[in-house]
């Protein structure tokens, strides 16, 4: 178990969270390795979004384990303070700044807390244009670059948001229904996309879609009343009873 | 594809920002000129109580600025802010009521004549240092600020917002209009501070004096206007913004949107207390009244009539509606409230930008037109 403890990037181990007697997540224990990509599916009310809140310090546990990077225990901090240790989150709904540009909310993504002061009186360095430019062109925006977010269509909100992401440059992404209301081709082309992301960084995306996740051809989580149904790949999770029942509702 | 502005049309120092606070420049150099060099009988001459009247809307209009910072770029509804400008205009008033020395009634060399009048054998603690200036100076600053700042510190930490948060900063401010009223406080009960006679040894009721601080008025609201158009266009202006739009998202990014509102919400407070200092030696007096929640809503009003979260907008809404009220109330005194209700109801239902907010949408999409025509982005798969 140490061993595990050191060397993964998230390790989750025997958590348990309830709401009002409710147990939204249940002995739940998951680890994903380094550069490693996982897809969680499950049917709603699984857990899926609650796992997320807890690992960005949003819903603090009951009980368990919660490691980040090995050894950084995430129950301790706030979610500030975790999104500065490397972890991103991307929301279910598309959160970007409406306000402001495509270009300014990827800056706001990469700078982070710094003093007020020099958030005041610094200007954009050479540097963050760059990085700016190289997100932009990873995520296919670089024509809307000028434009306010609020004008981007749903799609493309999405993509800014894993924009964002990258632009903050995590060692892990949570990204919670990247392509719920796309298109099929916006889907294909967030799989591309996460794939991209996935080769330098660690990922768990929630989606409900099948063929978005056969797409990503990763290691499959099913979640169910909080804790791990089945994992494997989609070919065998997909064909195991248990989680055909779940599905079905039996 | 709906095209979508922002609350913040005018960030930065556009063309338009500039123009306007040179407008206010030059009122703080023509005005007190044509009140004091021209005969009251040309045409030109701008007649004194004119000049105290503008005065006084220069020192709302300020006020309104300050509100803006908070309400229109970080989304924090003060509905107390009237807390601050009164703060900072007792201390003023504390500092003209020392002046007055032995002019007073009974003559008192050191007390007050309402300290007099209620039997203080002695000053109060509070009010030693007043006598000075620059130590009344400070206190302008520091009594709003550290209010603010120990105000600010519990609520943001806390995470205390919206609606909640707007209605403790109306009850700070009740809560002050209450222990003001009060003559044990020492700050002249229900009367308040009056009968000032001079400032730094100028005569409080000349015409040159009057001018003076007019000027002074005009100056200190464009910078007001510069340190908002400046902080917008900064990157810590975006985070602001952005905490107002979606604070959890700031969060998740690793910001801590607490300390950003309570550096802007502090900033905020200080400036409306100068804003009180400058106004209490224009109108004459300062009483508990200016604490009155009433007085804030005002505030809140003239800031949305103008257009929050635009940079001249909160000017253009002071002078309009203070204006409006001088007018209505020279004609139907009591129906004063009864504009000013609609105004706000109107203002929200039909100009949620404000006059400035709704003007520069209505000339954005104007000058857009020609370009509609060319589709705005390369076609996307079908929607």
């Amino acid at each position: 178990m140490s061993l595990q403890v050191t060397s993964s990037v998230l390790y989750l181990d025997d958590v348990s969270v309830s709401f009002d007697g409710f147990k939204a997540i249940n002995n739940l224990s998951l680890v994903l390795e380094p550069g490693e990509m996982r897809a969680i599916i499950g049917p709603n009310g699984a857990g899926k979004t609650t796992m997320m809140d807890i690992i960005t310090g949003k819903t603090k546990p009951d009980s368990g384990d919660v490691y980040f990077n090995g050894n950084v225990d995430v129950t301790r901090y706030d979610e500030s303070a975790i999104a500065t240790m490397g972890i991103g989150r991307k929301f279910q709904k598309p959160t970007v700044f409406e306000n402001h540009t495509v270009e300014d909310n990827l800056l706001l993504a990469m700078s982070g807390m710094q003093t007020i002061k020099s958030m005041l009186f610094g200007g954009r360095t050479h540097d963050e244009q760059e990085r700016i430019d190289e997100v932009l062109t990873t995520t296919r925006l670089n024509t809307r670059r000028n434009d306010l977010a609020a004008n981007l269509s749903h799609g493309q909100k999405q993509w800014l948001e894993i924009g964002m992401l990258l632009a903050q440059d995590p060692k892990l992404l949570l990204v919670d229904e990247p392509v719920a209301g796309m298109t099929d081709s916006e889907t294909e082309e967030t799989a591309r996309l996460l794939r991209e992301i996935a080769e330098d960084h660690a990922v768990v995306v929630v989606e409900h879609d099948m063929d978005f996740i056969r797409d990503l051809d990763v290691k499959v989580t099913c979640l169910h009343e909080g804790s791990v149904l089945a994992e494997g790949s989609l070919d065998s999770v997909s064909s195991d009873q248990r989680v055909i029942d779940v599905y079905l509702g039996r | 594809m709906i095209t979508k502005t922002g609350l913040s049309p005018s960030a930065g120092l556009g063309k338009a920002t500039r123009i306007f606070i040179g407008i206010i420049l030059v009122a703080a150099i023509v005005v007190p000129l044509l009140n004091i060099t021209l005969p009251a009988d040309n045409t030109f001459h701008i007649p004194d109580y004119l000049v105290a009247l503008l005065g006084k809307f220069l020192c709302y209009a300020m006020l309104a600025v300050s509100l803006n910072l908070v309400w229109g770029y970080c989304g924090i509804l003060s509905l107390g802010h009237g807390a601050f400008f009164a703060l900072g205009g007792y201390a003023m008033g504390m500092y003209l009521m020392r002046q007055i020395g032995t002019r007073g009634v009974y003559g008192n060399p050191v007390l007050p004549d309402f300290m007099v009048f209620l039997n203080y054998k002695e000053l109060p603690w509070f009010w030693y240092g007043f006598d000075q200036f620059w130590f009344m100076a400070l206190m302008v600053i520091l009594v709003p600020g550290i209010l603010a700042f120990v105000f600010g510190w519990l609520a943001f930490r806390s995470r205390v917002s919206g609606v909640y948060l707007s209605i403790i900063t109306q009850a700070m401010t009740y809560a002050l209009l209450l222990a003001f009223f009060r003559n044990d406080m020492g700050f002249g009960g229900n009367n308040g501070l009056t009968d000032f006679k001079d400032i730094l040894g100028f005569n409080i009721q000349t015409r040159e004096t009057r001018a003076t601080l007019f000027a002074l008025s005009a100056l200190f609201l464009a910078l007001y206007l510069f340190v908002t158009a400046y902080m917008a266009a900064s990157r810590f202006g975006k985070l602001l913004m952005a905490t107002r739009d979606s604070e959890a998202r700031t969060r998740f990014l690793g910001y801590r949107p607490e300390k950003v509102k309570l550096f802007v919400w502090t900033l905020s407070a200080i400036m409306g207390g100068i804003a009180g200092a400058l106004y209490v030696p224009q109108v004459g007096i300062i009483n508990p009244g200016e604490f009155a929640p009433a007085n804030s809503i005002e505030i809140v009003i003239w800031t949305a009539v103008g257009g929050r979260g635009t940079i001249i907008g909160p000017v253009i809404g002071a002078f309009f509606v203070n204006g409006g009220k001088s007018l209505f109330t020279g004609w139907f005194p009591e129906f004063w409230l009864f504009v000013l209700g609609p105004l706000f109801v109107f203002t929200t239902l039909y100009l949620p930008k404000g006059i400035v907010g709704t003007t520069t949408e209505f000339w954005q999409k104007l000058r857009a037109k020609p370009a509609e025509i060319l589709p705005e982005a390369p076609p996307q798969a079908a929607e």
